[in-house]
């Protein structure tokens, strides 16, 4: 158990991602099975334990200490589970020899019934230490919060195994903790496990960005162009009655798309764009998509105003027929005579763009004809459908991205080689009538400027902090003074969170403005105009 | 629950004292805006502001300052006062030998190993058969810098409370040391950059790693290099230090471990190093939240002062019938005093950081 709490301790305030990496595949290294597999369910999100509230915690607590003391360490903290973490008080003698693995705390805790489970838990707690303790309630408690994705603990596998993520990807589904023959195959102590399980995920083809001179090389006559939608890409997967929509990294999102899983009628495997609205009708924004985004439920008045529809893509397999090795243009046509048998008001097909020549082209990717078309993509006509992102066969081509000229507001501090550099960035645009102006944040970026840049930030940054706060300092910034950033995004939400009430998708500094006044930065009427549109 | 007044009940009436010819506790020593001060004795225990004589119990900068014009206090503290203000530092200085009874107009004082940092003591006043320890800083945890704490029986002890809450509890200090060194080696492309005060923490730091085995030169920071110096002089073996500096030599620290004050990290100073895992050595770091806020990525919780359960033992240790509770977390020590039945309250003491570890 020991192990695995330090392993979330370390998580949990490691920023770098390649830190994370090590540190997972560490574990995986020096920890043994069950142990390392259900941690890694744990992390995933895949350990199924009945849970326990916040409530009956601080209730098992209070029973062991004063409640007076307790509420001064809870004050203090302002985190239940780390506060009862803390002051659990161990009985002398009472402290068993060896504290237990995860696989024991896990086994007690899933054999335990609803109604005894708080007992279970105070026992667990009592024969643990206080990392040990943390990391219990948390798996009791749900959520680790400890800022590592599915997605970068599958990674960690593959590094750990040395294949490539995909394999993890496409094998994931048909496994479930504590993923002894995962281990055992990534250890080469093992074949691959055999996947027999139905409706799995097929890792997913990605696009390389059209670079500098790339376009003079190829041949406009051996690509394929089609619209660049800015939904979320999916792929639905039906087969033997089971039914499933998952993200482009192999999540299972069926749960929160119900509307979409169940016109999937058909036995196949489709890759296409998640979108709201009504294909025939009109296509919602990013705005509207958003609705449907991170939510467990979904309310039958949510699908009726925001109904969820799929614009395919592709077509990766139809019955028991694999078609991902066709080039694309034999999919293609395969995928059109099958999308005429789907139910047209949950999938179209996403059109082509004809184009000549790619000067004809260009002028269509800079005025895409709807707000969430984002660029267009070009497909090799002979290209076969293979995981990851090769160079080559398939290119997206996006439209550029917006710019603002915004104040810094506030500097924070960076971590790892950033940790004496003030690099991450709160700016505001001007907003209030004539006299009254006053800046209001809309966003933060902490990327987009060389080393150089940085060093300069750093030291405006340092000459001009009006207040600290921790590791923030807010900034002279007012009508007369002022660091004007451009700020680049790729598109703007409307936003309850923020006093704004925007919020930019992918902000980054694209320019520093040192030649300009503060006052002459733009106004918020400027994005709101965008959100409009 | 019991009632703290039943304890006070235990003492005779406060009016009989004078009669009895016992001394009430609160004319021994009480504080003043210079410090706590002894009237019978004339005399004030680490004070902030300058004073004609001042008894002090460790080197920390906010409880010894210059410009008294007398000092007594352990031959250590004088040494390390001289070593941060410059040999003038205070008019005269008497070096008090640890468990040596010295009489200041009448009143009996006496040095005890606090156990704090190197030179550290608790102060002892007796005086009409009444004895109040001030503990000044102090830990329980056995720290190869620095002689271990000796509780002292008393009637009143006076106790910090820089972690007074039950949420404060330090691990072993060699599973800290044994964290830095795994991370270390998970990372051997990156330096890592262990804040850690300059008197004190950051030698009782570099001991740890010689005792688990580091050989490898330390790099510190330059606000170490006295004190450190100090501490070898004096027998406490830290092994090879070298500065953590980057003129006259392309050192790139890649896989070292470097100390210093934890200041100095988020200053321009760090840039120096490679990809930089910060560290902070402070029992502060028991709380997840502060080493977020800090930016600290591997806390490490190593402290000088007593944690929650050294508190509470020492207390009872000393026998003492009431406690006075100073600079730290007040409310939850008192607090715990009144459910054991042990007068408690607070001391008001101003000028000390409740924050230093």
């Amino acid at each position: 158990m020991n192990r695995f709490a330090e392993l979330l301790d370390r998580l949990v305030l490691t920023p770098s991602r390649n830190g994370k990496l090590t540190l997972l595949t560490d574990y995986f290294r020096t920890v043994e099975d069950p142990d390392r597999g259900l941690a890694l369910a744990a992390i995933t999100g895949d350990l199924n334990i009945a849970a326990v509230k916040p409530a009956m915690l601080r209730t098992l607590v209070t029973e062991r200490m004063d409640p007076v003391l307790f509420g001064y360490s809870y004050d203090y903290v302002g985190d239940l589970a780390e506060t009862v973490s803390l002051v659990w008080p161990q009985t002398p003698g009472n402290i068993p020899n060896r504290e237990p693995t995860l696989g024991e705390v896990v086994a007690k805790l899933q054999a335990a019934s609803r109604s005894d489970g708080p007992k279970v838990l105070a026992g667990l707690l009592d024969s643990a230490g206080i990392s040990a303790r943390f990391a219990i309630i948390k798996l009791v408690t749900g959520g680790l919060r400890i800022g590592v994705s599915a997605r970068l603990a599958k990674q960690a596998l593959a590094d750990f195994g040395a294949v490539d993520v995909s394999e993890i990807e496409e094998l994931w589904h048909g496994l479930s903790p504590p993923y002894t023959t995962l281990f055992a195959w990534l250890e080469g102590k093992a074949e691959k496990p055999r996947n027999t399980a139905m409706a799995l995920f097929r890792p997913v083809m990605l696009s390389n960005p059209v670079g500098d001179g790339d376009l003079e090389k190829l041949d406009p006559a051996d690509y394929a162009a089609e619209w660049k939608w800015d939904g979320i890409r999916v792929q639905a997967v039906a087969e033997g009655g089971i039914r499933r929509l998952y993200s482009r990294t192999g999540d299972d999102v069926s749960g929160a798309f119900p509307d979409l899983a169940d016109a999937m009628h058909f036995s196949a495997t489709l890759d296409g764009e998640l979108l709201v609205g009504d294909p025939q009708e009109a296509t919602g924004t990013f705005s509207d998509l958003q609705q449907r985004l991170n939510r467990k439920t979904v309310t039958p008045k949510m699908q009726q105003r925001y109904p969820a529809f799929m614009r395919c893509y592709d077509l990766l397999q139809i019955g028991d027929e694999d078609l991902r090795a066709l080039p694309f243009r034999e999919r293609r046509g395969r995928l059109e005579s099958f999308a005429g048998t789907l139910d047209p008001s949950r999938f179209d097909l996403s059109p082509f763009v004809d184009f000549t020549d790619w000067q004809a082209l260009e002028e269509l990717r800079r005025a895409p004809p709807h707000p969430i078309i984002e660029g267009v993509m070009l497909k090799r006509w002979d290209s076969a459908y293979v995981a990851g992102r090769p160079k080559g066969p398939w290119f997206k081509w996006k439209r550029d991205p917006h710019t603002v000229d915004a104040v810094l507001m506030y500097a924070q501090r960076g971590h790892g080689k950033r940790s004496s550099f003030y690099s991450d960035y709160t700016f505001g645009v001007w907003s209030g009538g004539e006299g009254e102006e006053e800046l209001v944040p809309v966003g933060k970026a902490y990327f987009g400027f060389t080393d150089e840049e940085l060093k300069q930030i750093d030291k405006y940054v340092r000459d001009n902090t009006v207040e600290r706060f921790g590791p923030v300092r807010s900034v002279r910034a007012d009508r007369d003074n002022g660091l004007v950033l451009e700020v680049a995004f790729e598109g703007l939400n409307r936003s309850t969170r923020h006093k704004s009430g925007v919020a930019m998708r992918f902000p980054r500094i694209s320019r520093l403005r040192w030649d300009k006044p503060a006052n002459e930065a733009d106004r918020i009427e400027t994005l709101q105009a965008l959100l409009d549109r | 629950m019991r009632e703290s007044a039943v304890t006070y009940n235990r003492l005779p009436a406060a009016e009989l004292y004078p009669i009895l010819g016992i001394m009430r506790a609160s004319d021994l020593l009480h504080p003043r805006p210079e410090g706590l001060y002894c009237p019978p004795g004339d005399f004030f225990i680490d004070p902030v502001r300058p004073v004609d004589r001042a008894l002090i119990t460790h080197g920390h900068s906010d409880h010894a300052r210059s410009g008294h014009r007398s000092v007594l206090a352990t031959q250590q503290t004088l040494d390390i006062m001289g070593l941060r203000y410059g040999e003038d530092f205070a008019g005269t200085t008497q070096a008090a030998q640890l468990g040596e009874t010295i009489a200041l107009n009448g009143v009996s004082v006496s040095f005890h190993p606090a156990g704090h940092v190197l030179g550290s003591a608790q102060i002892s006043v007796e005086h009409q058969g009444t004895r109040i320890v001030a503990s000044g800083d102090y830990k329980r945890q056995r720290d190869a810098t620095c002689a271990p704490f000796e509780p002292i029986q008393c009637d009143v002890f006076i106790t910090e409370a820089t972690f007074g809450l039950p949420v404060f509890r330090h691990p072993p200090d060699t599973d800290e040391i044994a964290r830095l060194l795994k991370s270390a080696a998970q990372f051997p492309e990156r330096s890592h950059l262990v804040g850690a005060y300059a008197l004190g923490k950051a030698q009782r730091v570099m001991r740890l790693l010689r005792d688990a085995g580091y050989d490898r030169p330390l790099y510190i920071h330059g606000a170490l290099a006295k004190l450190s110096e100090y501490y070898q002089s004096q027998g406490i073996d830290l092994g090879t230090l070298e500065p953590a500096t980057v003129e006259g030599g392309d050192q790139d620290f890649a896989g070292a471990i470097v100390v210093g004050p934890p200041s100095a990290f988020a200053d321009r100073w760090a840039r120096r190093f490679p990809d930089p895992i910060s560290c902070f050595a402070s029992g502060w770091m028991r709380i997840r939240q502060r080493a977020k806020q800090g930016g600290v990525e591997l806390p490490l919780i190593i402290s000088d002062h007593a944690d929650w359960d050294e508190l509470t033992a020492t207390i009872k240790e000393t026998g003492a019938e009431e406690i006075w509770v100073t600079h730290g977390r007040e409310e939850a020590l008192v607090r715990w005093c009144e459910l054991e039945g042990i007068a408690a309250r607070p001391l008001h003491l101003v000028g000390y950081e409740d924050e230093g570890d």
